[in-house]
């Protein structure tokens, strides 16, 4: 048997991919449910020459990837629920100084400490609103360990192209559950590596001015190019400014990086769609007990489908408008009190139409919890 | 093949993940067949009652959770009082004579096999429990080979404990036909 | 190369107020950069949030301007992924040990090779002059308008025992010693500590009665005294200024490679 197959945890497939994807930088501090990423990168990163540091806490782990990022690496630090609230701060420096890295999310019941081993899906909303100010971010799920690998290259890929942070926001369920992962082959899966600047010694470099596709080049920290990088708003030489039209530009210029670019960024998969007169939308692990349904029902006929999203963030609002056009009901299962039911009822012609279907007691929603709430929806006749 | 759901459950420290994986792995690498395996993690997994779901199919599986074993072991009293329930009617209940009492009232297929006592007298190290456990499911089921089952030990443990995990598998598999 | 050459000259006259001992830090730091005669494309400056983060803005190094309190945890970052550079860290007292305090033990417990220069002027500048964990008990701040009854820190006894292996203390009086003990501390191989007295006239003085910049830096000089100096037994008050702590140890990066050797990953 080939080398390549690996019966792994999603954490692990995680770890594997990112490796992949050509990190060689990883900062973190433990914290079920996640901890296994930690744990596979300190073994895995030395033996490619890479470096793994376990920090003093989570905002020290966000801060050290930010960090070795400049020097030119590809870099991730991974966390839980309490940890991804304490990286907030850095998350929106990464946001504004423009850094690429890859931040996993391997979310638990909440709040505060919650549910540490139990499953949830309540950081759906932080992950785009959790630091402060306006800004875009990209949070990216699977559900399964396959495309946890897929996901995470990614992740690595857009953090490059578009010079920002990117949230991997997986679940307990995936992050423990072991299934098979082929790892591919180099070469099979396209990487992005970081775009340099080609400015010369002495020309007056500015890391801050996008080209006209919008992508910025760098140039590494220690490179021939001394600039200055601050979580202050700043012109396109990196220093800070109040001058409100500079301001202005570089608000419109962080954001629009990425919802110009959702088409680009945005990754689904629909099961059943075509004539589907019941539009299932998850994401992440519950995708998979949405499945179970949409394939016993269509056994028996019933038109059920199901839209998995694969990219939370930005929020494919057009996607899920197209696809879900037909459908008489809508039901979004989701592990947490309604957050991206909200956001398809936003996209959506008929709000009234999109239920919710979840469970928040930090156990992993079954088929069977599915289909009585599916009863429920049904049986108002709407 | 049809979907077989197991849950092997004991307490902490009986190695009863270890052989959950080593079971789905052998399935999932060495045969070709799809696997899925998950666990209760917390402090019931760091010395208390542990238990792992693994499912095992030649379809693809989506729901990764068992609800209802077709297959369950349990390897102390405390996991056979929590989980024999649980077991669907018409299915197979593995436990261990020298750690679980069991009661007749069960809808299943009780087998109650003398692995811990078997392993003390062949082997002498109750270390290797988990994978006599094993063998003797596999001898039971018939859901992998005993071949692949040693190839993923073979993978896994340090060499020097091959051949005791070896003798473990094979007396398992002796144990689990004797009980067809 | 000229102490100008370090500087971007453009962004000055520099932002601190007149009196400000950090423009005096500023100017000793560079010339002890000078004298080792360090490339500029060498030395990567992290600094956090206040009125001394303000000081990576005026260096023509790699500057990287933080958030508050965790310039140590990026310098990490930086330091690990590229071993090759200098890494400096100027931050305030606020800064370094109070939001940055876990970060400073644990760079200290790492013995990581950078130089952390604390500009210590007792207080919260930038904010408007609030009491930070090295004001002392007694002092008068705008958020200690009765009389600051928090202790506070000995930065070089907690560096020593944090496990720092250079500890060095100065003033912005005794600038010929602040640059001889930055130079040591930037050729030092492992964490090391360099705090500097530097006066805020501009609300530590004015809130404390202080009375001048020039009253402040007079103060240094009369209340500090050169280690184990015979002054200091006669008056144990005196702060004690030099070299404290100047020992080698396992630096973490060098650490590191051997773990990368250990693991089979060498090159």
């Amino acid at each position: 048997m080939s080398e390549n197959i690996k019966f792994i945890q999603g954490n692990e497939a995680c770890v594997e991919a990112a490796l992949y994807g050509g990190l060689d930088f990883y900062a973190g501090y433990p914290i079920t449910p996640s901890t296994e990423i930690a744990e596979h990168m300190a073994v895995r990163l030395p033996q490619i020459g890479g470096k793994f540091i376990q920090m003093e806490d989570e905002i020290a782990s966000i801060a050290a990837i930010i960090g070795a990022s400049l020097t030119g690496h590809k870099v991730m630090t991974a966390t839980s629920g309490p940890g991804f609230s304490l990286m907030q701060e850095g998350l929106g420096y990464a946001v504004m100084a423009e850094i690429p890295c890859v931040i996993v999310n391997v979310q638990r019941g909440g709040p505060s400490t919650g549910l540490p081993t139990n499953v949830g899906q309540g950081d759906v909303m932080q992950a785009q609103w959790g630091s402060h100010g306006d800004y875009s971010i990209v949070a990216i799920t699977a559900s399964n360990n396959q495309d946890v690998f897929n996901m995470t290259v990614h992740a690595f890929n857009i953090a490059e192209t578009y010079r920002t942070p990117v949230i991997l926001l997986f679940d307990e369920v995936i992050g423990h559950m072991r299934e098979r992962v082929d790892i591919p082959e180099k070469g099979e899966i396209n990487l992005v590596e970081r775009l340099k600047t080609q400015i010369k010694t002495g020309v007056d470099f500015h890391p801050y001015l996008p080209r006209e596709d919008g992508r910025l080049p760098m140039s590494d920290f220690g490179g021939v190019h001394r600039y200055n990088v601050t979580g202050l708003a700043h012109d396109m030489w990196g220093f800070p400014t109040n001058d409100p039209q500079i301001v202005h530009g570089l608000l419109r210029h962080l954001v629009d990086k990425i919802n110009n670019n959702v088409q680009e960024i945005t990754r689904y998969k629909e099961y059943c769609m075509d004539d589907a007169e019941l539009v299932l939308v998850s994401y992440g692990s519950t995708a998979r007990s949405a499945l179970h349904v949409v394939n016993n029902r269509r056994k028996r006929g019933e038109r059920l489908g199901l839209l998995e999203l694969q990219t939370l963030w930005p929020f494919p609002y057009s996607l899920v408008k197209e696809k879900c056009a037909k459908a008489s009901y809508i039901g979004v299962v989701e592990l947490n009190m309604g957050q991206v039911v909200q956001l398809v009822r936003n996209a959506v012609d008929k709000p009234e139409r999109v239920f919710l279907i979840n469970r928040i007691d930090g156990v992993f929603i079954s088929p069977t919890d599915i289909r009585n709430t599916l009863r429920v929806i049904q049986g108002k006749g709407m | 093949m049809e979907r077989s759901r197991l849950v092997f459950s004991g307490s902490g420290g009986q190695g009863v993940i270890t052989a959950a994986i080593i079971l789905a792995e052998a399935a999932v690498v060495y045969e070709n067949l799809i696997a899925v395996q998950s666990q209760s993690y917390g402090p019931e997994a760091r010395g208390g009652a542990t238990r792992s779901d693994i499912i095992i199919s030649d379809t693809e599986i989506n729901f990764p959770k068992v609800t209802q074993p077709n297959i369950l072991v349990c390897l102390t009293q405390e996991s056979y009082t929590k989980y024999s329930p649980i077991v669907r009617p018409g299915g197979m209940l593995i436990t261990d004579t020298r750690y679980v009492k069991t009661y007749k009232r069960v809808a299943a297929r009780q087998k109650e096999l003398p692995i811990y006592y078997s392993v003390m007298e062949k082997i002498g190290k109750p270390i290797v429990l988990n994978i006599c456990t094993l063998g003797a499911v596999i001898a039971l089921t018939g859901l992998v080979s005993p071949e692949s089952i040693m190839k993923v030990i073979e993978k896994r443990m340090p060499p020097n404990f091959l051949n005791m995990n070896r003798d473990a598998l094979y007396l398992g598999l002796n144990i689990g036909e004797d009980a067809k | 190369m000229a102490v100008r050459d370090y500087i971007r000259d453009r962004f000055f006259p520099h932002m601190w107020c007149p009196g400000c001992g950090h423009g005096i830090v500023l100017n000793n730091m560079l010339r002890a950069i000078e004298t080792l005669e360090l490339s500029k494309n060498d030395i990567v400056m992290v600094s956090g949030i206040g009125c001394s983060s303000r000081i990576s803005g005026y260096v023509d190094f790699h500057t990287l301007h933080t958030i508050h309190g965790r310039a140590l945890a990026f310098a990490t970052g930086v330091k690990m992924s590229r071993p090759e550079l200098t890494l400096i860290v100027p931050m305030g007292d606020g800064d370094a040990l109070a939001i940055g305090g876990n970060h400073f033990i644990h760079a200290a417990r790492r013995n990581i090779d950078m130089t952390a220069i604390i500009m210590n002027n007792r207080i919260y500048g930038m904010t408007g002059g609030q009491y930070s964990p090295l004001s002392g008990y007694g002092a008068r701040a705008s958020t200690a308008p009765y009389m600051n009854i928090d202790q506070d820190f000995d930065v070089v006894q907690l560096s020593k025992a944090a496990g720092a292996t250079f500890v060095a203390r100065s003033t912005t009086y005794h600038v010929q010693q602040m640059t001889d003990i930055i130079r040591q501390a930037i050729s030092h191989k492992g964490f090391s500590v360099v705090e500097i007295l530097s006066q805020c006239p501009t609300y530590f003085g004015r809130q404390n009665k202080l009375g001048t910049a020039v009253d402040m830096m007079t103060r240094y000089k009369d209340t500090t005294t050169p280690i184990g100096s015979k002054a200091k037994k006669q008056n144990p008050d005196l702060i004690e200024r030099g070299i404290f702590v100047q020992k080698e140890m396992p630096e973490y990066c060098t650490e590191y490679e051997k773990v990368i050797e250990r693991a089979g990953g060498g090159a």
